[in-house]
Protein backbone atom coordinates (compact mmCIF):
# COMPACT_ATOMS: atom_id res chain seq x y z
CA UNK A 1 0.00 0.00 0.00
CA UNK A 2 3.01 2.30 0.37
CA UNK A 3 4.13 1.99 -3.28
CA UNK A 4 0.64 3.72 -3.87
CA UNK A 5 1.30 6.93 -2.74
CA UNK A 6 5.30 7.35 -3.58
CA UNK A 7 5.78 7.62 -7.35
CA UNK A 8 3.01 5.88 -9.68
CA UNK A 9 -0.73 4.71 -10.27
CA UNK A 10 -1.13 0.85 -9.45
CA UNK A 11 -2.05 -0.81 -13.00
CA UNK A 12 -5.35 -2.12 -10.99
CA UNK A 13 -6.81 1.44 -10.69
CA UNK A 14 -6.72 1.75 -14.70
CA UNK A 15 -8.52 -1.57 -15.14
CA UNK A 16 -10.64 -0.90 -12.37
CA UNK A 17 -11.44 2.31 -14.31
CA UNK A 18 -11.78 -0.10 -17.51
CA UNK A 19 -14.43 -2.10 -15.80
CA UNK A 20 -16.59 0.84 -14.32
CA UNK A 21 -16.55 2.50 -17.88
CA UNK A 22 -17.83 -1.07 -19.74
CA UNK A 23 -20.53 -1.37 -16.95
CA UNK A 24 -21.60 2.46 -17.14
CA UNK A 25 -21.60 1.70 -21.40
CA UNK A 26 -23.62 -1.63 -20.76
CA UNK A 27 -26.37 0.28 -18.36
CA UNK A 28 -26.68 3.18 -21.03
CA UNK A 29 -27.31 0.29 -23.64
CA UNK A 30 -29.47 -0.30 -21.07
CA UNK A 31 -31.50 2.38 -20.44
CA UNK A 32 -31.15 4.72 -23.42
CA UNK A 33 -34.30 4.84 -25.69
CA UNK A 34 -32.34 6.72 -28.43
CA UNK A 35 -30.61 4.74 -31.36
CA UNK A 36 -27.79 6.96 -31.91
CA UNK A 37 -27.17 6.96 -28.04
CA UNK A 38 -27.51 3.27 -27.79
CA UNK A 39 -24.65 2.93 -30.39
CA UNK A 40 -22.62 5.31 -28.57
CA UNK A 41 -22.79 3.32 -25.23
CA UNK A 42 -21.41 0.49 -27.69
CA UNK A 43 -18.54 2.97 -28.75
CA UNK A 44 -17.97 3.59 -24.75
CA UNK A 45 -17.54 -0.34 -24.16
CA UNK A 46 -14.91 -0.48 -26.67
CA UNK A 47 -12.83 2.46 -25.52
CA UNK A 48 -13.19 0.73 -21.82
CA UNK A 49 -11.58 -2.51 -23.39
CA UNK A 50 -8.81 -0.81 -24.77
CA UNK A 51 -7.81 0.94 -21.75
CA UNK A 52 -7.31 -2.43 -20.39
CA UNK A 53 -5.79 -3.47 -23.55
CA UNK A 54 -3.26 -0.44 -23.15
CA UNK A 55 -2.57 -1.26 -19.53
CA UNK A 56 -1.98 -4.94 -20.26
CA UNK A 57 0.84 -3.72 -22.90
CA UNK A 58 2.17 -1.31 -20.29
CA UNK A 59 2.22 -4.45 -17.48
CA UNK A 60 4.25 -6.72 -19.77
CA UNK A 61 6.22 -3.96 -22.16
CA UNK A 62 4.30 -6.31 -25.07
CA UNK A 63 3.92 -3.28 -28.20
CA UNK A 64 1.31 -6.07 -29.83
CA UNK A 65 -1.61 -5.22 -27.39
CA UNK A 66 -0.61 -1.18 -28.38
CA UNK A 67 -0.98 -3.00 -31.88
CA UNK A 68 -4.24 -4.40 -31.15
CA UNK A 69 -5.75 -1.26 -29.93
CA UNK A 70 -5.06 -0.07 -33.14
CA UNK A 71 -6.96 -2.20 -35.12
CA UNK A 72 -10.06 -2.18 -32.70
CA UNK A 73 -9.91 2.10 -33.48
CA UNK A 74 -9.56 0.96 -36.78
CA UNK A 75 -12.65 -1.60 -36.88
CA UNK A 76 -14.42 1.03 -34.89
CA UNK A 77 -14.25 3.08 -37.29
CA UNK A 78 -15.66 1.31 -39.67
CA UNK A 79 -18.07 -0.08 -37.63
CA UNK A 80 -19.31 3.80 -36.59
CA UNK A 81 -19.45 4.17 -40.57
CA UNK A 82 -21.71 1.65 -41.32
CA UNK A 83 -23.95 1.48 -37.98
CA UNK A 84 -24.76 5.00 -38.92
CA UNK A 85 -25.36 4.58 -42.26
CA UNK A 86 -28.00 2.13 -41.16
CA UNK A 87 -29.48 4.62 -38.30
CA UNK A 88 -30.34 6.72 -41.41
CA UNK A 89 -31.22 4.21 -43.74
CA UNK A 90 -34.04 2.55 -40.26
CA UNK A 91 -34.72 6.42 -39.65
CA UNK A 92 -35.92 6.91 -43.62
CA UNK A 93 -37.50 4.11 -43.12
CA UNK A 94 -39.63 4.60 -40.00
CA UNK A 95 -38.93 8.27 -38.94
CA UNK A 96 -38.17 7.78 -35.34
CA UNK A 97 -35.06 6.72 -33.48
CA UNK A 98 -36.82 5.40 -30.79
CA UNK A 99 -35.56 2.00 -30.50
CA UNK A 100 -39.21 0.98 -28.63
CA UNK A 101 -40.88 1.72 -32.50
CA UNK A 102 -38.26 -0.05 -33.96
CA UNK A 103 -38.52 -3.78 -33.21
CA UNK A 104 -39.29 -5.74 -36.48
CA UNK A 105 -36.19 -6.77 -38.80
CA UNK A 106 -38.21 -5.97 -41.77
CA UNK A 107 -37.88 -2.06 -42.72
CA UNK B 1 2.21 13.49 -10.01
CA UNK B 2 0.94 10.63 -12.01
CA UNK B 3 -1.44 10.03 -9.46
CA UNK B 4 -2.94 13.18 -9.61
CA UNK B 5 -3.22 13.44 -12.91
CA UNK B 6 -4.25 9.56 -13.08
CA UNK B 7 -7.33 11.22 -10.90
CA UNK B 8 -8.13 14.30 -12.65
CA UNK B 9 -8.80 12.47 -15.51
CA UNK B 10 -10.29 9.22 -14.70
CA UNK B 11 -12.74 11.59 -12.81
CA UNK B 12 -13.64 13.58 -16.40
CA UNK B 13 -13.60 9.95 -17.85
CA UNK B 14 -16.17 8.62 -15.45
CA UNK B 15 -17.96 12.15 -14.99
CA UNK B 16 -18.34 11.88 -19.09
CA UNK B 17 -19.86 8.78 -18.71
CA UNK B 18 -22.38 9.41 -16.41
CA UNK B 19 -23.52 12.67 -18.03
CA UNK B 20 -23.61 10.44 -21.07
CA UNK B 21 -26.24 8.51 -19.30
CA UNK B 22 -28.22 11.03 -17.91
CA UNK B 23 -28.46 13.84 -20.45
CA UNK B 24 -32.15 13.22 -22.84
CA UNK B 25 -30.46 14.81 -25.86
CA UNK B 26 -28.50 12.89 -28.54
CA UNK B 27 -25.84 16.06 -28.86
CA UNK B 28 -24.84 16.15 -25.33
CA UNK B 29 -24.21 12.85 -25.05
CA UNK B 30 -21.93 12.89 -28.00
CA UNK B 31 -20.35 15.76 -26.24
CA UNK B 32 -19.61 13.69 -22.93
CA UNK B 33 -18.76 10.99 -25.13
CA UNK B 34 -15.98 13.52 -26.43
CA UNK B 35 -15.35 14.12 -23.00
CA UNK B 36 -14.63 10.84 -22.44
CA UNK B 37 -12.19 9.85 -25.26
CA UNK B 38 -10.14 13.25 -25.14
CA UNK B 39 -9.46 12.18 -21.30
CA UNK B 40 -8.40 8.46 -22.36
CA UNK B 41 -6.51 9.83 -24.85
CA UNK B 42 -4.46 11.29 -21.70
CA UNK B 43 -4.63 8.01 -20.02
CA UNK B 44 -2.58 6.46 -22.93
CA UNK B 45 -0.35 9.05 -23.16
CA UNK B 46 0.13 8.16 -19.30
CA UNK B 47 0.82 4.47 -19.94
CA UNK B 48 3.49 5.21 -21.93
CA UNK B 49 1.39 4.65 -25.42
CA UNK B 50 1.84 7.90 -27.52
CA UNK B 51 0.79 6.96 -30.70
CA UNK B 52 -2.28 5.47 -29.23
CA UNK B 53 -2.74 8.67 -27.59
CA UNK B 54 -2.39 10.72 -31.12
CA UNK B 55 -4.63 8.16 -33.08
CA UNK B 56 -7.42 8.43 -30.27
CA UNK B 57 -7.66 12.15 -30.54
CA UNK B 58 -8.13 11.83 -34.37
CA UNK B 59 -9.76 8.90 -35.41
CA UNK B 60 -12.31 8.47 -32.20
CA UNK B 61 -12.41 12.24 -30.57
CA UNK B 62 -12.19 13.75 -34.39
CA UNK B 63 -13.39 11.46 -37.05
CA UNK B 64 -16.04 8.99 -35.09
CA UNK B 65 -17.42 11.98 -33.19
CA UNK B 66 -18.11 14.28 -36.30
CA UNK B 67 -19.32 11.45 -37.68
CA UNK B 68 -21.78 11.11 -35.08
CA UNK B 69 -22.82 14.63 -34.01
CA UNK B 70 -23.46 15.01 -38.26
CA UNK B 71 -26.02 12.24 -38.30
CA UNK B 72 -27.74 13.90 -34.57
CA UNK B 73 -28.00 17.43 -36.28
CA UNK B 74 -28.97 15.38 -39.70
CA UNK B 75 -31.59 13.29 -38.79
CA UNK B 76 -32.62 16.09 -36.12
CA UNK B 77 -32.52 14.20 -33.72
CA UNK B 78 -34.99 15.46 -30.81
CA UNK B 79 -34.92 14.78 -26.66
CA UNK B 80 -35.22 10.97 -25.96
CA UNK B 81 -38.62 9.64 -24.42
CA UNK B 82 -37.94 8.11 -21.81
CA UNK B 83 -39.76 5.22 -20.97
CA UNK B 84 -39.10 2.10 -18.75
CA UNK B 85 -37.83 -0.49 -21.72
CA UNK B 86 -38.09 -4.21 -21.48
CA UNK B 87 -38.76 -6.04 -18.02
CA UNK B 88 -36.62 -8.51 -19.23
CA UNK B 89 -33.64 -5.76 -19.65
CA UNK B 90 -34.71 -4.40 -15.82
CA UNK B 91 -34.95 -8.14 -14.83
CA UNK B 92 -31.77 -9.11 -16.02
CA UNK B 93 -29.64 -6.77 -17.01
CA UNK B 94 -29.23 -4.60 -14.55
CA UNK B 95 -27.86 -7.51 -11.80
CA UNK B 96 -25.81 -9.05 -14.50
CA UNK B 97 -24.13 -5.94 -14.92
CA UNK B 98 -23.51 -5.39 -11.10
CA UNK B 99 -22.63 -9.44 -11.23
CA UNK B 100 -20.22 -8.71 -14.02
CA UNK B 101 -19.00 -5.65 -12.14
CA UNK B 102 -17.98 -6.88 -8.75
CA UNK B 103 -16.59 -9.97 -10.27
CA UNK B 104 -13.94 -8.00 -12.56
CA UNK B 105 -13.61 -6.05 -9.54
CA UNK B 106 -12.47 -8.50 -7.06
CA UNK B 107 -10.12 -10.42 -9.85
CA UNK B 108 -8.51 -7.04 -10.51
CA UNK B 109 -8.06 -6.40 -6.88
CA UNK B 110 -7.05 -9.87 -6.02
CA UNK B 111 -4.57 -9.91 -8.34
CA UNK B 112 -1.37 -8.64 -6.26
CA UNK B 113 1.35 -8.57 -9.19
CA UNK B 114 0.13 -6.47 -10.63
CA UNK B 115 2.87 -3.71 -11.28
CA UNK B 116 2.81 0.33 -11.24
CA UNK B 117 2.51 2.57 -13.82
CA UNK B 118 5.00 5.40 -13.66
CA UNK B 119 5.53 8.34 -15.72
CA UNK B 120 7.60 8.22 -19.22
CA UNK B 121 8.02 4.59 -18.81
CA UNK B 122 6.08 2.36 -21.25
CA UNK B 123 7.66 0.25 -23.61
CA UNK B 124 11.50 0.82 -22.81
CA UNK B 125 11.97 -2.51 -22.42
CA UNK B 126 10.92 -3.10 -26.28
CA UNK B 127 13.53 -3.15 -29.18
CA UNK B 128 13.77 0.22 -30.53
CA UNK B 129 13.84 3.31 -28.77
CA UNK B 130 10.59 5.50 -28.98
CA UNK B 131 6.95 4.47 -28.39
CA UNK B 132 6.28 4.58 -32.23
CA UNK B 133 9.56 3.17 -33.82
CA UNK B 134 8.47 0.06 -31.67
CA UNK B 135 5.46 -0.32 -32.62
CA UNK B 136 5.74 0.61 -36.43
CA UNK B 137 8.37 -1.74 -36.26
CA UNK B 138 6.40 -4.72 -35.48
CA UNK B 139 3.25 -3.36 -37.59
CA UNK B 140 5.08 -3.52 -40.74
CA UNK B 141 7.25 -6.20 -40.15
CA UNK B 142 5.20 -9.11 -38.67
CA UNK B 143 1.68 -7.57 -38.97
CA UNK B 144 1.83 -6.23 -42.36
CA UNK B 145 -0.65 -8.73 -43.77
CA UNK B 146 -3.42 -7.76 -41.06
CA UNK B 147 -2.24 -3.92 -41.43
CA UNK B 148 -3.41 -3.97 -45.30
CA UNK B 149 -6.27 -6.26 -44.41
CA UNK B 150 -7.83 -3.62 -42.73
CA UNK B 151 -7.52 -0.88 -45.64
CA UNK B 152 -9.66 -3.41 -47.78
CA UNK B 153 -11.99 -3.51 -44.80
CA UNK B 154 -12.26 0.10 -44.31
CA UNK B 155 -13.13 0.37 -48.51
CA UNK B 156 -15.79 -2.04 -47.45
CA UNK B 157 -17.26 -0.04 -45.04
CA UNK B 158 -17.07 3.05 -47.23
CA UNK B 159 -18.92 1.83 -50.24
CA UNK B 160 -21.29 0.02 -47.57
CA UNK B 161 -21.94 2.91 -45.54
CA UNK B 162 -22.79 4.88 -49.16
CA UNK B 163 -25.10 1.82 -50.43
CA UNK B 164 -26.96 1.97 -47.35
CA UNK B 165 -27.14 5.49 -47.37
CA UNK B 166 -27.87 6.86 -50.42
CA UNK B 167 -31.51 7.39 -51.49
CA UNK B 168 -31.18 5.43 -54.80
CA UNK B 169 -31.97 2.05 -53.13
CA UNK B 170 -35.16 3.47 -51.64
CA UNK B 171 -36.33 5.07 -55.14
CA UNK B 172 -36.16 1.80 -56.86
CA UNK B 173 -37.68 0.44 -54.08
CA UNK B 174 -40.74 2.66 -54.29
CA UNK B 175 -41.03 1.91 -58.07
Amino acid sequence: MNSMFSHGVPLSYYLLLSALLFALGVVGFLIKRNLITVFMSIELMLNAVNLSFVTFAHEWHAVKGQIFVFFVMMVAAAEAAVGLAIIIAIFRARATLAVDRIDLMKL
Amino acid sequence: MHLILFFVFAGFCLAGAINLLLQSHPINSALSLIVVMTSLAVLYLLLGAEFLAAAQVIVYAGAIMVLFTFVVMLLNAGREERTLGSGVARAVGFPAVVAILGVIATVIVKAQDLGVAKLGEGLTNAPGGTNIEALSKVLFTELLLPFEVTSVLILIAILGAVALASHDRERQAGK
